[in-house]
C-alpha cells in the first residue's frame, strides 16, 4: 500500500507500483499492441453469440410484430422501456465521472474515464435499440425526426417522448465526440509504437496528432468545453427520461420528485455497472497500479451516497403519497409494496438501498470481491426499479374493470439477455483495440506525483492552491 | 521518425469528406425530388384494356360525371360503372365498333372489364366521396380536368399533405354543390374563390376534420 498510510493528511498516490512514465505507456499500450490474454477470444465469442441472440430476438420481433412479446393492455410499456431506462441510466457514469469529475478537478477520474465513456457509449447503443424495436414498424422511426415530409406529419414538441429522442440522441453524440477527443493523444501514442497496417489505422484515427504545444492547447481548450457541454447533458437526459413518466397522469408516474430522484439512480447505476466491469478488467490486464483500491474506494462511495438518494427518493414517494392523500396515489403504492409485484419491489429496495449499505465500513470499500458483489446487486436492483415503476404502475390504475398481468414471453427474456451481449461484445472489442486507461491524462497525474510529491512546502500561495487540486 | 501517411493523404482526406457531403446533400436532394407522390403519384396514366376517353365523353359530348359514376353522392365510394352503363349507349352507338369488342364480350359473359385502378388512398384512410361532393368540393379538386383527357391521368399528388392543406383551408376549394360536377366552373364574375369558398363554408358549416381519426379511423 501507499506511504499515505502514516500520513492522513497525504493525499493518496493515484498512480501506485512505482510507475514511470515508460512503464505506464508499456502498460496500456502494451495491451493494445500484444496479443489478447487467453480468455479474450472464448469471452468474445461468448458474448458474441449472445448479441447474435439479440439481433435475431429484434429481427423477430420485427417480422412478426410486438405481439411476441408478453406486453400487451393495460401494461403497454413493459420489458422493453423497462431496459430502455436502465441502460440509459448506466450510460450516465461515463459522462459524470468525464465531464464532472473533470470540472472539479478530481484527478483520479483520469484512471477510469475511458473506461467508464466506452462504457456509456455502448450503453447508449443498447439503450437506443430499446424504443427503436418497442414501435414494431422500425422504418417509421423517422416519423419522430422533424424533417418535412409529403404526409405533412410533424413532431409534437409539447410530447416528453420527443424530447427524449433529442435528449438521448444529443447525449449520444456528446459523448462520442467527447471520447474520441480525448482519444487522439493516445492513438497517436500508440500509431508511433507500431508499424505497417496498423500505423495506418491508429494513424488515421489519430488524425495527425504531432503533441505540439499547440496542439495540447487547442485540445485542452476542446476537452473543456466538451466537459461544459457534457456537464448538463448528465443531468438533462434523465430529468427528460423521466418526464416520459411523470407528464402521464398515471399513478405511480406523475410525481414531480422524479427527475432528481431518475438522475440518482441513473448516476448510482452507472457507478454499479464500472465497478462491475473495471473490477475484474483491473484483474485480468493488471492493471491495479492504475486503477488502485483508492479508486475503488472513491466509487463505492459515490456508489453509496447515490444509494441514499435513492432510498431517500423510495421514502418521500411514500410519504407524500400518504400525506397528498390521494386513494388512487395510496391504493398504487400499496400495491406495489404488497400486491402480485410485492417481490419485484423488495427485490429492488433490498438491492438499492440495503446492499450499499456496508460501504459504511472500509473493509468492503477496499476489498474488490466485496464490491463486485455489491456492484452486481445494484445492478439488478436498478432494473428492478424501472419495472417496479414500469409495470406496477400500469397493471393496476384508476379502472379495476381493466385491471390486468404482465408476465414476460421468452422473447423478452432473450432480448433483454441479447442486450447484454451486444454491450459486451462492444465492450471486450473496445478493451481489444482501444487504450482502454486515458495515458495522456494519467501521465499528467503522473507528472505532479513525481515532480512535486516531495518537493519543498511552496513558497507562495498561488502555487500551494495550484498543488492543493492535484 | 518516417512519416506514417505521404503528404497527399490529406488532399485525400479532404476529397472523402467534400465528396461524402455532396453525396449526402445530393442523396437528400434526389430523395426530395423523386420521393413524394408529386412525382411518384402525378402523371400515372396506363393504359386501359378499352381505350376509354373521359375527353371524349365529359368534354365532346358533356355527359354529366354523375351518369357514370352514378353513386357519388351518396357513398364513400365514387365507383366504376358496370358494362351495363356502357352498353345502355353503346347497343345502339357504336354497336359494331372494334374498339368495343372488349365491352360487349363483358356483357355478354357478364365478366366485368379489367379496368386499371388510376386513384387510390391507402387502405388506412377513410375517404368518403359523398361528403366531399355534397359540401361543394368540385370533382376537379382531386381529379383535375377530366374532361380534357383521352387517357386518364393521376393528376394531383392524393399525398396526407395534399389533404390537409385543403382541410386547412376549405375555401380555396369549395364551390355551390350543384356546380360540384361541374368541371369548367369559375367563380362569377367579381368574386373571388375565396369570398366564395368562405360563403359555401359558412352557409354548409363546413368543418374539415384535421385530427388523425378524422381519416384513420
Amino acid at each position: 500500500m501507499s506511504t499515505s498510510a502514516q500520513d492522513s493528511l497525504a493525499r493518496p498516490l493515484l498512480v501506485e507500483g512505482g510507475r514511470t512514465y515508460a512503464s505506464l505507456t508499456d502498460l496500456v499500450a502494451g495491451l493494445v499492441e500484444r496479443k489478447p490474454p487467453r480468455w479474450w477470444l472464448p469471452a468474445f465469442l461468448a458474448s458474441g453469440a449472445l448479441a447474435t441472440v439479440g439481433v435475431a430476438m429484434a429481427a423477430y420481433l420485427i417480422s412478426t410484430g410486438v405481439g411476441v412479446w408478453g406486453l400487451n393492455e393495460p401494461v403497454g410499456w413493459a420489458f422493453d422501456i423497462t431496459n430502455f431506462v436502465f441502460w440509459i441510466g448506466i450510460g450516465h457514469a461515463g459522462t459524470l465521472i468525464s465531464a464532472i469529475l473533470f470540472l472539479f478537478r478530481q484527478k483520479w477520474r483520469t484512471s477510469i474515464n475511458r473506461f467508464a465513456e466506452a462504457m456509456t457509449l455502448f450503453a447508449v447503443v443498447c439503450a437506443g435499440m430499446f424504443p427503436l424495436i418497442h414501435m414494431g414498424r422500425v422504418w417509421l422511426f423517422w416519423y419522430l425526426v422533424p424533417l418535412p415530409n409529403a404526409n405533412a406529419i410533424y413532431p409534437n414538441f409539447r410530447s416528453a417522448l420527443m424530447w427524449d429522442v433529442v435528449a438521448v440522441s444529443t447525449y449520444g453524440t456528446v459523448s462520442l465526440l467527447f471520447w474520441y477527443v480525448g482519444l487522439i493523444p493516445d492513438l497517436a501514442t500508440i500509431r508511433d509504437r507500431t508499424s505497417g497496417l496498423r500505423q495506418k489505422i491508429y494513424g488515421f484515427f489519430a488524425l495527425g496528432w504531432r503533441g505540439s504545444a499547440r496542439h495540447w492547447r487547442e485540445y485542452e481548450v476542446a476537452y473543456l468545453l466538451l466537459a461544459g457541454l457534457a456537464t448538463p447533458l448528465v443531468l438533462s437526459v434523465h430529468t427528460i427520461v423521466s418526464f416520459d413518466f411523470a407528464t402521464a397522469i398515471l399513478p405511480g408516474w406523475h410525481t414531480t420528485i422524479f427527475p432528481p430522484y431518475f438522475v440518482a439512480g441513473a448516476v448510482f447505476s452507472g457507478f454499479a455497472m464500472v465497478l462491475t466491469l473495471m473490477i475484474p478488467a483491473r484483474e485480468l490486464y493488471g492493471l491495479k497500479d492504475v486503477v488502485t483500491l483508492h479508486h475503488l474506494e472513491n466509487m463505492s462511495k459515490i456508489l453509496m451516497a447515490t444509494g441514499l438518494m435513492v432510498g431517500y427518493a423510495y421514502g418521500v414517494e411514500q410519504f407524500v403519497t400518504w400525506y397528498g392523500g390521494n386513494d388512487f396515489e395510496k391504493y398504487t403504492f400499496r400495491n406495489r409494496a404488497f400486491g402480485p409485484y410485492a417481490w419485484a419491489y423488495w427485490t429492488m429496495v433490498s438491492c438499492n438501498v440495503l446492499s450499499p449499505q456496508v460501504f459504511w465500513f472500509k473493509w468492503f470499500r477496499r476489498t474488490p470481491w466485496a464490491m463486485f458483489a455489491v456492484s452486481i446487486f445494484v445492478n439488478i436492483g436498478m432494473w428492478f426499479e424501472r419495472f417496479v415503476i414500469i409495470v406496477t404502475s400500469l397493471h393496476r390504475d384508476y379502472l379495476p374493470s381493466s385491471w390486468g398481468m404482465f408476465i414476460p414471453t421468452w422473447v423478452d427474456v432473450a432480448q433483454l439477455a441479447g442486450s447484454f451481449g451486444i454491450f459486451l461484445t462492444l465492450f471486450l472489442l473496445f478493451l481489444r483495440f482501444v487504450p482502454m486507461v486515458a495515458l495522456s491524462e494519467v501521465k499528467g497525474v503522473l507528472h505532479e506525483q513525481l515532480e512535486h510529491a516531495h518537493a519543498e512546502p511552496p513558497p507562495h500561495p498561488a502555487s500551494r492552491r495550484k498543488e492543493a487540486r492535484s | 521518425m518516417a512519416n506514417v501517411f505521404r503528404p497527399r493523404a490529406d488532399l485525400w482526406l479532404r476529397q472523402i469528406a467534400a465528396f461524402a457531403v455532396l453525396a449526402s446533400v445530393g442523396g437528400t436532394a434526389a430523395l426530395y425530388y423523386y420521393g413524394p407522390p408529386e412525382y411518384t403519384r402525378v402523371g400515372y396514366a396506363p393504359l386501359q384494356p378499352t381505350a376509354f376517353s373521359h375527353e371524349l365523353h365529359a368534354g365532346q359530348i358533356g355527359m354529366s360525371c354523375l351518369y357514370c359514376h352514378s353513386n357519388v353522392e351518396e357513398s364513400p365510394h365514387a365507383m366504376v360503372p358496370p358494362t351495363a352503363t356502357c352498353l345502355n349507349c353503346h347497343n345502339q352507338v357504336r354497336a359494331n365498333s372494334p374498339l368495343l369488342a372488349e365491352i360487349r364480350e363483358a356483357g355478354k359473359t357478364g365478366r366485368a372489364v379489367a379496368w386499371e385502378r388510376v386513384h387510390k388512398t391507402p387502405d388506412y384512410v377513410y375517404f368518403n366521396h359523398s361528403v366531399h361532393v355534397k359540401r361543394g368540393v368540385g370533382c376537379v379538386s382531386c381529379h383535375g380536368k377530366v374532361n380534357e383527357m383521352p387517357i386518364i391521368r393521376h393528376d394531383q399528388p392524393l399525398s396526407m399533405g395534399w389533404c390537409l392543406e385543403c382541410h386547412r383551408n376549405p375555401e380555396f376549394a369549395l364551390r355551390p354543390p350543384s356546380e360540384a360536377t361541374n368541371l369548367d366552373w369559375s367563380p362569377p364574375v367579381g368574386q373571388t374563390q375565396v369570398e366564395v369558398g368562405l360563403h359555401i363554408k359558412q352557409q354548409l358549416a363546413v368543418n374539415p376534420p384535421q385530427t388523425c381519426a378524422g381519416c384513420h379511423r
